[in-house]
């Protein structure tokens, strides 16, 4: 049994029926990141005392006969931007180099009560602003699939990890495309759901009208599983919904036969590479084939959301990172004389080029004689964006799309260019926008053997209509795929 | 130019970061030209348009409740130790740069 390969339930059963033990499958995956980690960069902090503590724990359950819970003994990572208890988190950012929380992040928790084994903390953009993960301040994270182009951003460890299988699923945080981006350059599964549906508490806010934590994952189903075990209110985050939450694992079998899908021409224009249409076009036929009917939609404010997005996550930003002042915790500049001093010169040591930018920009935009020209009318152009989706679902179950207009890069190639780095979350950031639920699902590869994504977005609070035709999708091209070779 | 370097100073001030000449360079062209971009807002009129805050207030809420009663769920009993209790004094001055037993210690406070 290849013991880094398995599924969630292949790795739960294995355990159960005593093939193998949850401290095996640990000591496997730290086997796996010690030899593979060193070119690719995925893991900023590991804890294998806590990881085999919860191993340990898992394999005594077994060892009782008991049944084990839905994660149990299943290894997973976390992205760096999630506070776990007495575990470094830091960000990505040299400003929280030496932070150790004092509280977990509840969906962490609901993680490791579910049995999963934390295996460490992944690397990621600085306070997950990025699109290719060269923002980290500690290292870039390389794409496994081809070493010389990034993994996407800002999530680029939790979906590096399971594209070198050092991981069976990992955590990620989502504010303009940074679980579905990365998972659609690295080939894997990624699922961002709808605004309120997974607690943010403990999660190190970046833009909290935008901010969402989500699974990446190798497959749809693992997707749904880590789903129903992070989704749903929780009262120390009053900004997730009291929606009851489906059982999302369920869902997935439903047949998709007489679904509506929307394609709309604005995520097929100018910039998209000719590849990766081909390779979206062909998967939206696939989905005609199982019995779905594709309808044309309009979102007709689509080119204005990157501006819209890169003005209320900077403005937001800008007053969520102002806690980082050197006081209670985080870096604090050596020999400053004043108060003053030391604030200034504390966050300069400690944030790197593209936060500072950020700060800057959304500091800008909410100063006096600025803020209706830029905040206000960035704030009622999303309620256009919004609107654009909420005209769409009237008439469709879900939209397919591509996930980014091309396919991973390489790095360097935009790390010089702002603008042109955040173009690659054109099809991205409009689901953040607008709170709807996405998802990128692999559909095929470039002649350079690169992953394409698909992406499929839902209405509010449905995320088992995407997850049950991103399932169809995969099963489908699955047995293409073996009947093929 | 839309930003000058009177603005970057003055944004730098407002967000406490103190920039080197070179970061006060690229930062007036970077800011330039994503504000050049994000002009292209100014296309649409959305003199009839309510800006949009959140999204949490009109999806998954019942939309036929008013003001605060929507969000009536998400509020509790203002008590001391509510929801969890309050972190041990030695866990919430742990991460300090510099602290005494009792209290964050920092610079003292002069006039800016």
């Amino acid at each position: 049994m290849d013991l880094t390969s398995l599924t969630i339930d292949a790795a739960r059963a294995a355990i159960q029926q005593r093939k193998t033990t949850a401290f095996a499958l640990a000591e496997a995956h730290y086997a796996r990141i010690q030899q593979q980690d060193g070119q690719i960069g995925a893991f900023l902090t590991l804890s294998k005392d806590r990881a085999l503590e919860q191993a340990d724990r898992i394999d005594r359950m077994a060892a009782e006969g008991k049944p084990l819970p839905p994660l149990g003994g299943v290894p997973v990572g976390i992205k760096d931007v999630m506070s776990t208890r007495g575990l470094r988190t830091t960000a990505g950012s040299k400003i929280l180099e030496n932070y150790v929380p004092p509280y977990d992040c509840t969906a962490v928790a609901r993680m490791e009560a579910a049995g999963a084994v934390v295996l460490g903390k992944m690397n990621c953009d600085e306070f997950a602003m990025g699109s290719s993960n060269e923002n980290s301040a500690y290292r870039p994270v390389r794409n496994p699939r081809d070493l010389s182009r990034v993994p996407g951003g800002s999530s680029g460890g939790s979906a590096a990890a399971l594209a070198a299988d050092m991981a069976v699923v990992t955590l990620g945080s989502d504010t303009g495309g940074s679980i579905r981006q990365p998972a659609s350059f690295c080939g894997v599964v990624g699922l961002m759901p709808t605004y309120g549906r997974v607690s943010r508490y403990g999660l190190i806010a970046f833009a909290s009208s935008l901010d969402h934590i989500g699974p990446l994952a190798k497959s749809v189903k693992d997707a749904a599983i880590v789903l129903r075990t992070i989704a749903g209110r929780d009262p120390m985050d009053s900004t997730s919904a009291e929606v009851p939450a489906p059982d999302y694992v369920a869902e997935l079998d439903k047949p998709v036969r007489g679904m509506k899908l929307g394609v709309a021409k604005e995520y097929f224009g100018e910039g998209l590479d000719a590849e990766v249409r081909q390779a979206v076009e062909s998967a939206i036929d696939k989905l005609r084939t199982l019995g779905c009917e594709i309808v044309p939609v309009s979102l007709p404010h689509t080119p204005y959301a990157i501006p819209t997005y890169y003005v209320i996550a900077t403005a937001e930003a800008s007053a969520n990172l102002a806690r980082f002042d050197g006081v209670r915790y985080s870096h604090r500049a050596r020999g400053v004389k004043t108060l003053s001093e030391m604030y200034r010169r504390s966050r300069d040591e400690g944030f790197g080029a593209e936060v500072k930018r950020r700060i800057m920009l959304g500091t800008y935009a909410l100063s006096a004689g600025y803020y209706d020209a830029y905040y206000l009318k960035a704030q009622k152009v999303r309620t256009l964006l919004t609107r654009d989706f909420d005209e769409a679902f009237r008439k469709v179950d879900a939209i397919v799309t591509p996930t980014s207009p091309t396919a991973a890069f390489r790095l360097g190639e935009k790390s010089n260019d702002p603008l042109a780095m955040y173009l690659a979350d054109i099809y991205t950031v409009t689901a953040d926008l607008a709170g709807i639920p996405g998802i990128s699902i692999p559909c095929g590869e470039t002649k350079e053997k690169l992953p394409i994504g698909l992406q499929i977005l839902g209405k509010h609070f449905d995320e088992g209509t995407i997850l049950r035709l991103a399932h169809s999708y995969e099963e489908t091209s699955k047995s293409h795929s073996a009947a093929g070779s | 130019m839309k930003v000058t370097d009177k603005d970057v100073a003055y944004v730098a001030d407002l967000a406490n970061l103190e920039l080197s000449e070179q970061e006060r360079a690229a930062m007036l062209r970077d800011l330039n030209s994503i504000l050049d971009y994000v002009d292209r807002l100014n296309e649409l009129d959305t003199s009839d348009v309510a800006p949009m805050a959140q999204v949490s207030d009109r999806y998954g809420v019942d939309v036929s409740k008013q003001g605060s009663e929507r969000f009536a769920y998400a509020s509790r009993e203002d008590v001391v130790e509510g929801l969890r209790k309050s972190l041990p004094h030695a866990e919430a001055l742990a991460n300090a740069p510099d602290a005494d037993e009792d209290f964050f210690r920092v610079p003292k406070v002069i006039e800016r």
